[in-house]
């Protein structure tokens, strides 16, 4: 157990430099970003004169190197900077939003996971059924399909030729209030709230663009889950298994899944973070208002900080996920860190 | 969930005024007489328009919560759609003003109905603070209120507490409608100071989240990047009471998601809608349309005479002439731009502005000009345009490309994104050939030429240079249009604008906007922003 310990430990502090790199390149890459934000945020009609008075302004008349540890100094004090586009610290702008993308990438892989796994365990055990084609057909299409036009297509069918979804209005309905900020998440925050009606609400808001994020993230889990399923099925130790006569649903449980889950665990860390950006074309067509559509509209401004604040906390999201995706693999994997 | 209970909760959203109403409406909100629903593309950022970074789209909560010591009247247009009418000054915060004998002095009475949303008069100390403001955040705000010649704040005094007077170094037609525009815009400063800090004298900070003005509506609720709430000011006594109580202004960045809204019937007002939408708005029969040409704008090819050819005015005027005018009207504006070619005159007959140039597609004519510019085989070129307006710039760089390439002239396409467009067209003026589309805020010819012809300002992004230009758009900028030497001057401008074309226009643009059968009052404005004050719903 203690070598456990001593691994996860190791494993946190492997993150580290990988956390250093990405504020060094987050920092750079905006810098090299096309665009001068000092033009920008001049204004329509500012004359030199108005440029160079916001450049100062902005503090964009320093150099890199000093602009650099100024950005530094102030993310070890826990700033990361002012929106110039907002005017609202970066920090607060993220921890506004990041709970709204969370809340429908969280519920779209789940919903992918419901579907999805499933799926490839019955298509691997029943190899050229008629499931094993539903499996392809639906991979094909999540591959296939672009997110936008997916949620582009579900809004012309069920909001607007049949009317049985609510306006894709971002999170509520103009009827609603949100409820009072607990978590952020809405759904959750209602039911503390004990407000029934606004959790169905959100709800309603959240099927459509959940469903679009699932249909995408569906893919790469059930054609793993089938493959880590078929090549588990084909091993020794299943023969072997078969052989002592055990039932079909203990080898098919214990021994297969459990062996097939270690790389769907390590996709769906993948698969994770692909949602995280995927999210930014869902969240413009269902106008959710998410870390992704700040994230663009910060990039076109050129809008530094924020930018450089979104890079970092996806980064520390990713780490993070691994990170839990990696100790969840100690617990289930037979192999690692009991060999003592 | 019993209302008191709602009401406790509703506590935590932006301000005191905050109103329990959407929980109160009715399954449709769209169907309330007193409630309008708003869909828009964009964001707004701040409700502080003098701050550094605001928006464009955030214009429009100034025009709607703060007054102005004067404003635009409205006209009624030929296809009975509503137009801001730029030749008509009505008052506002001021109730009467003179202007000296010597065109410097413009001297404000305030009326005294004129009251913040506090309950406190506006007085004119509360103008000069908000107009020493303006001049001195610079960027925008400063530039703009240049433009009406008021550059620091000793040009603004308060004699009594309600008479305001501006001076300026020079008598100017700009300067009374530079007043309407949404900049010089009344704070009450009384609360602004008591804000204010050492390190933010105008109180930025505050009034960036914090609006503290007189105007007809009120913000109830901001949720930026999501919605914000009007609230009508029903103590406000400057004009006519409005017809809403309640704007609720939706951010919705998809084009085809706020096209199903309106469509369905869950918005009232579709703001700026694109012009391929607009058409088929009104080929159905769903929702109306009501659009206007914006004044005193012009989509162009613009031609960079520091780069060959182009300093070549037969070059340039066989390129006005190989231009496919008709199909860029129909393919990339479909049908909603006000076509600016094939004028019938060499030289202007009057001083309408914008108006047909004396071009239209002539190929034959095209080639017999680069001939004579010695170029019978024409050149290569690369024609750039913005990203970020890739709705009309791409069809039109398309089509520019196919029709050029007829006379020889081979067209590269260069796309820049929206970010890097300014600096590269505006600022460096470095792009050869490239699509442009300024619009000047103040309806003047004069104006226009001002911003684009001469040379070094920010939109003669042709590099163009002409000291008969110069020195003409300086005689002429700020005459009384009365004055018989105007119109001399301003149609020898139009007369050089042909015959040189650095920027050859291709339309005036419309700016549309499509809303439920049931919502009047509709106004198409310079600015490009909804004013709701006029707007009914029945």
């Amino acid at each position: 157990m203690n070598s456990k310990v001593k691994m996860v430990g190791w494993r946190v502090l492997q993150a580290l430099p990988s956390v250093f790199g990405v504020i060094v390149i987050s920092f750079v890459l905006t810098r090299a970003l096309p665009g001068d934000p000092a033009v920008y945020f001049a204004g329509a009609m500012a004359d030199e004169e108005s440029i160079e008075q916001v450049r100062v302004a902005l503090g964009l008349d320093r150099s890199w190197i000093e602009q650099f540890f100024i950005y530094v100094g102030n993310l070890l004090q826990g700033e990361m900077g002012m929106s110039l586009s907002t005017g609202v610290p970066v920090a607060e702008e993220l921890m506004k939003r990041l709970p709204a993308s969370l809340e429908l990438t969280l519920i779209g892989l789940g919903l992918a996971i419901a579907i999805a796994v499933p799926l490839g365990v019955l298509a691997a055990t029943r190899l050229g059924s008629w499931i094993d084609h539903l499996c392809r057909v639906l991979v094909t299409a999540g591959v296939s399909l672009p997110t936008f036009f997916t949620g582009l297509f579900l809004i012309y069918i069920f909001y607007y030729l049949l009317g049985w979804s609510p306006s894709p209005l971002g999170r509520l309905d103009i009827l609603y209030l949100s409820p009072p900020h607990i978590t952020g998440f809405y759904t959750v925050d209602a039911l503390i709230d004990g407000d029934m009606e606004v959790f169905i609400a959100s709800i309603k808001q959240l099927i459509l663009p959940a469903f679009t994020l699932c249909l995408f993230a569906l893919a790469p889990i059930a054609r793993m889950t089938r493959a880590a399923m078929l090549g588990a099925l084909a091993s020794d130790y299943v023969r072997t298994a078969r052989a002592n006569g055990l039932r079909r649903s203990t080898v098919l449980f214990a021994y297969a899944f459990k062996n097939a889950s270690l790389p769907v665990l390590t996709t769906l860390g993948m698969v994770f973070s692909f949602l995280l950006g995927a999210n930014v074309l869902v969240e413009k067509v269902f106008s959710w208002p998410g870390i992704g559509s700040f994230a663009v509209e910060a990039l076109v401004a050129s809008d530094y900080a924020a930018v450089q604040g979104f890079v970092l906390s996806m980064a520390l999201l990713f780490v993070a996920v691994n990170l839990i995706i990696d100790l969840f693999l100690t617990l289930i994997d037979p192999r690692v860190g009991t060999g003592e | 969930m019993d209302r008191r209970k709602f009401l406790k909760t509703s506590g935590a959203a932006l301000g005191a005024s905050v109103i329990p109403f959407l929980r109160f409406l009715p399954a449709d909100a769209a169907g309330r007489s007193d409630t309008l629903v708003v869909v828009a593309g964009n964001s707004i950022n701040s409700l502080d328009l003098h701050r550094k970074g605001t928006n464009r789209p955030s214009y429009q909560v100034t025009v709607n919560i703060y007054d102005r010591l004067v404003r635009f009247g409205v006209k009624t247009l030929a296809d009975g759609s509503l137009a801001y009418d730029s030749t008509k000054i009505e008052p506002e915060v001021a109730e009467s003003w003179t202007v000296s004998e010597d065109g410097k002095t413009l001297t404000f009475k305030i009326n005294p109905k004129a009251k913040f949303w506090d309950g406190s008069p506006v007085t004119a100390h509360d103008v000069k603070w908000s107009f020493d403001r303006a001049v001195s955040l610079g960027g925008f705000p400063a530039v703009q209120m240049k433009a009406g010649s008021m550059t620091k704040p000793e040009q603004f005094k308060a004699l009594d507490d309600m008479t305001f007077q501006i001076t300026i170094p020079l008598p100017s037609k700009l300067t009374l409608p530079d007043l309407a525009v949404p900049i010089p815009f009344i704070i009450n400063s009384k609360l602004a100071k008591s804000k204010a800090t050492e390190k933010d004298p105008w109180a930025t900070e505050y009034l960036h989240k914090n609006p503290a003005g007189s105007g007809a509506y009120k913000i109830a609720r901001w949720d930026p990047g999501q919605q914000f709430v009007y609230e009508r000011n029903e103590d406000w006594a400057l004009g006519e009471k409005p017809g809403v109580k309640r704007v609720i202004v939706r951010e919705v960045p998809s084009a085809s998601t706020r096209r199903a809204l309106i469509e369905r019937g869950d918005a009232d007002l579709y703001m700026t809608v694109p012009a391929k939408d607009a058409k088929e708005f009104m080929d159905g029969d769903k929702v109306k349309v009501s659009g206007a040409p914006i004044d005193n704008c012009l989509h162009v090819l613009a031609l960079n005479l520091k780069y060959k050819p182009f300093d070549n005015v037969k070059v340039r005027q066989a390129i006005a002439y190989a231009l496919p005018y008709k199909d860029i009207v129909s393919a990339a504006a479909y049908g909603r731009g006000k076509p600016m070619f094939g004028g019938e005159n060499k030289t202007p007959a009057d001083t309408t502005w914008p108006q047909p140039f004396p071009y239209d597609t002539n190929l034959e004519k095209a080639k017999a000009l680069l001939a004579e510019a010695g170029m019978p085989d024409g050149f290569e070129t690369t024609l750039s345009f913005n990203l970020g307006l890739a709705h009309w710039q791409e069809p039109t760089a398309l089509l520019i490309q196919e029709s050029l390439g007829k006379i020889g002239i081979k067209v590269k396409l260069d796309k820049i994104p929206g970010a890097n467009w300014r600096t590269a067209a505006l600022v460096d003026k470095k792009l050869p050939m490239h699509l442009e589309n300024f619009g000047g805020w103040l309806n003047y010819p004069d104006y226009y030429f001002f911003w684009a012809y001469k040379y070094g300002h920010l939109f003669n992004s042709s590099n163009y240079k002409n000291p008969e230009v110069e020195s003409l758009v300086d005689a002429t900028m700020h005459m009384e249009t009365n004055d018989p030497q105007y119109a001399v001057n301003v149609k020898k401008l139009i007369g050089i604008a042909f015959e040189d074309v650095p920027r050859i226009p291709l339309y005036q643009p419309y700016l549309d906007s499509a809303m439920q059968k049931n919502v009047d009052g509709y106004a198409s404005w310079f600015h490009r922003q909804l004013d709701v004050r006029a707007i009914k719903k029945s």
